[in-house]
C-alpha cells in the first residue's frame, strides 16, 4: 500500500492523463462508430440487400479479436491512436448497426400512418416521430457499444496509444501487483461509472414510457 | 346543398387481389353531413375513405375535395386540411397530450396563444380538465380518453372534413357508448362534414345522417338511416339489416342538415 501511496504522490498526474486519454479514445471511437453505423442502420431498413450485406459484414469482423486488429494495423496506419481508434470503431459498429435496423424496423405502423395521415412531411414524420420512437432501442445498441469499447480500450497501451492499459503494462513491466489492481479496477470503474451514466440519461429520456 | 366530397367513377386495385377494392363508385357526400359507411372487412370501405387524403391513389376515375380535383392538390397540403382518425388512435407516446393535439397548428406556423386557446377550448369540448390532462402522456390515459384526444387532435386544425376509419371499434362497449354521444355533439355543434367507416350496424345507424352500405368494392345501397331500415335496396342489405338487431329507437332520423 506505501508503494501505491508514493504512485499516487509522484505520478497522480499520469493517473489523471490516463484515466482521460483512456476516455478520449473511447469516446472517438464511439462518434465515429455512431456516424457509420446509425445512417447504415437506417439505410438497411429501406434497402434489404444493405442490410444483408452490412450484417454479415460487420458481424464478421466482429469475431477478430481487438487485439489482432490492432496488430493488423500497426504497419498500415503505425503506432498510436489512430489504429486503436480503427479498431475500437469496428468493435462499436455491431452492436450500434444492429439495434439502429431493429429499432426502425419495429416502428408502430400505426403511430407513423397517423403522422403521414396529419400531413407531416417525409422530413417532420422521420424527425418527430421515427427518431424518437427508435432512440430508446438505439441508445440501448450504443450503450451495449460503449460499455465494450471502454473495457477493450485498455489494449490501447499495447501499442503506445495510452489508456489505463498503460498503468496495467507498467506493472506486468516491473512485476508490481499493486499497480495491476490499480489499473484493473480503475478500468471497471470507469466501465461501471459509464454504463450508470448511460442508464441514467436513458431513463431520463424514456421517462414518458413509464408514467 | 354544396358537396363537400365527389367520387366520379372510381376504381381501386390492389395488386395480387382479384377483385376491385373499389369497382366504379359514384357518390356525392353533401356539407355538412355525417355519412357512415357500412360493410363486412374488405369490402372496400376503409378504402374509400384513404382515397380521399390520398393514403391510397385511385387508379381511374376522379375524386374532388369542394369542387378541387384532389389531384390537382399536393397530398401533404390536402392531409393537413382533413381530420384523419383510425382504430389504433395512434397518438404519439413521447409527446405529452399537449403536443399531440397542437401538432397540426404547429405545422401550420399557428402562433401560440391561439394554440392554446385551441388545445384549452378542445379538451374541455370532451369534458377532460385541460389543467388535468394537458401535460400527461398518451400512456397514462385509458383507451376512451385516448380515442377522445384522437378525435380533438384530428379537429385541432379546423378541417373541412373528418375522416374515420372504425375509431371506436377496439374500445369497451359502456365507452364507445359515451364516444359516439360525444361525436354527435361534436358533429351538430361544428357542422362540419364527417366521414365514418363502421362494421357496426348499430352504430351506422346511430351516427349517420346518411349510411353508405358496400360490399365488395360496389355501393348496395345509399340513403338516409330510416330509408335504409325502411326500404332495403337488395337481399344483401336486407340480410345486413336483419344480422343486426337494429333499435329502431337509436336511429338518427329526420333532424335535417
Amino acid at each position: 500500500m506505501t508503494r501505491l501511496g508514493e504512485y499516487f504522490a509522484t505520478h497522480w498526474m499520469d493517473y489523471i492523463w490516463n484515466i482521460l486519454r483512456h476516455l478520449e479514445i473511447s469516446a472517438i471511437s464511439v462518434a465515429f462508430a455512431m456516424i457509420i453505423a446509425i445512417p447504415l442502420g437506417i439505410l438497411s431498413t429501406r434497402c434489404h440487400i444493405v442490410e444483408k450485406i452490412s450484417v454479415k459484414f460487420w458481424g464478421m469482423l466482429r469475431i477478430i479479436p481487438s487485439v489482432a486488429i490492432l496488430i493488423v494495423c500497426i504497419p498500415i496506419i503505425g503506432t498510436g491512436i489512430v489504429p486503436a481508434v480503427v479498431a475500437l470503431t469496428i468493435l462499436a459498429i455491431p452492436p450500434i448497426l444492429i439495434n439502429t435496423t431493429q429499432a426502425f424496423k419495429q416502428l408502430p405502423e400505426s403511430i407513423v400512418e397517423a403522422a403521414v395521415g396529419m400531413g407531416m412531411n417525409p422530413r417532420e414524420v422521420f424527425f418527430q416521430i421515427k427518431v424518437p420512437l427508435a432512440f430508446p432501442i438505439v441508445f440501448t445498441g450504443i450503450r451495449t457499444a460503449i460499455v465494450e469499447v471502454v473495457a477493450s480500450a485498455t489494449l490501447a497501451a499495447y501499442i503506445g496509444a495510452g489508456g489505463l492499459g498503460e498503468i496495467i503494462l507498467t506493472g506486468l513491466g516491473l512485476m508490481r501487483n499493486d499497480l495491476l489492481w490499480l489499473g484493473g479496477i480503475t478500468v471497471a470503474v470507469v466501465s461501471l461509472g459509464t454504463g450508470y451514466l448511460l442508464n441514467c440519461i436513458y431513463k431520463q429520456a424514456t421517462k414518458y414510457q413509464r408514467v | 346543398m354544396a358537396i363537400a366530397v365527389e367520387f366520379q367513377d372510381v376504381v381501386k386495385r390492389f395488386p395480387g387481389a382479384g377483385y376491385n377494392a373499389l369497382d366504379h363508385v359514384n357518390l356525392k357526400i353533401e356539407e355538412g353531413e355525417l355519412l357512415t359507411i357500412l360493410g363486412t372487412s374488405g369490402c372496400g370501405k376503409t378504402t374509400l375513405i384513404k382515397l380521399i387524403n390520398r393514403i391510397h391513389e385511385a387508379d381511374e376515375g376522379n375524386i374532388y375535395l369542394s369542387g378541387t380535383n384532389i389531384k390537382d392538390i399536393e397530398p401533404i397540403t390536402l392531409r393537413r386540411g382533413i381530420g384523419y382518425v383510425i382504430q389504433q388512435i395512434g397518438l404519439f407516446p413521447h409527446m405529452t397530450i399537449y403536443d399531440n393535439i397542437a401538432t397540426v397548428p404547429r405545422i401550420l406556423k399557428w402562433d401560440k396563444d391561439k394554440i392554446n386557446q385551441r388545445v384549452t377550448e378542445l379538451l374541455e369540448m370532451v369534458n377532460l380538465p385541460p389543467e388535468e390532462f394537458k401535460d400527461r402522456y398518451p400512456g397514462q390515459l385509458s383507451g376512451g380518453q385516448q380515442q377522445r384526444i384522437g378525435l380533438i387532435r384530428a379537429l385541432a386544425a379546423n378541417p373541412k372534413i373528418m375522416l374515420l376509419d372504425e375509431p371506436f371499434g377496439a374500445i369497451d362497449a359502456i365507452n364507445r357508448s359515451n364516444l359516439q354521444d360525444e361525436l354527435l355533439k361534436i358533429h351538430r355543434q361544428s357542422r362540419k362534414t364527417f366521414v365514418f367507416v363502421t362494421h357496426d350496424i348499430t352504430e351506422a345507424m346511430k351516427l349517420g345522417t346518411k349510411v353508405l352500405i358496400m360490399d365488395q368494392g360496389k355501393i348496395q345501397q345509399y340513403g338516409t338511416p330510416g330509408e335504409i331500415i325502411e326500404k332495403p335496396a337488395n337481399a344483401f342489405v336486407e340480410s345486413l339489416i336483419s344480422s343486426g338487431h337494429v333499435d329502431t329507437n337509436y336511429v338518427r332520423n329526420g333532424e335535417g342538415i
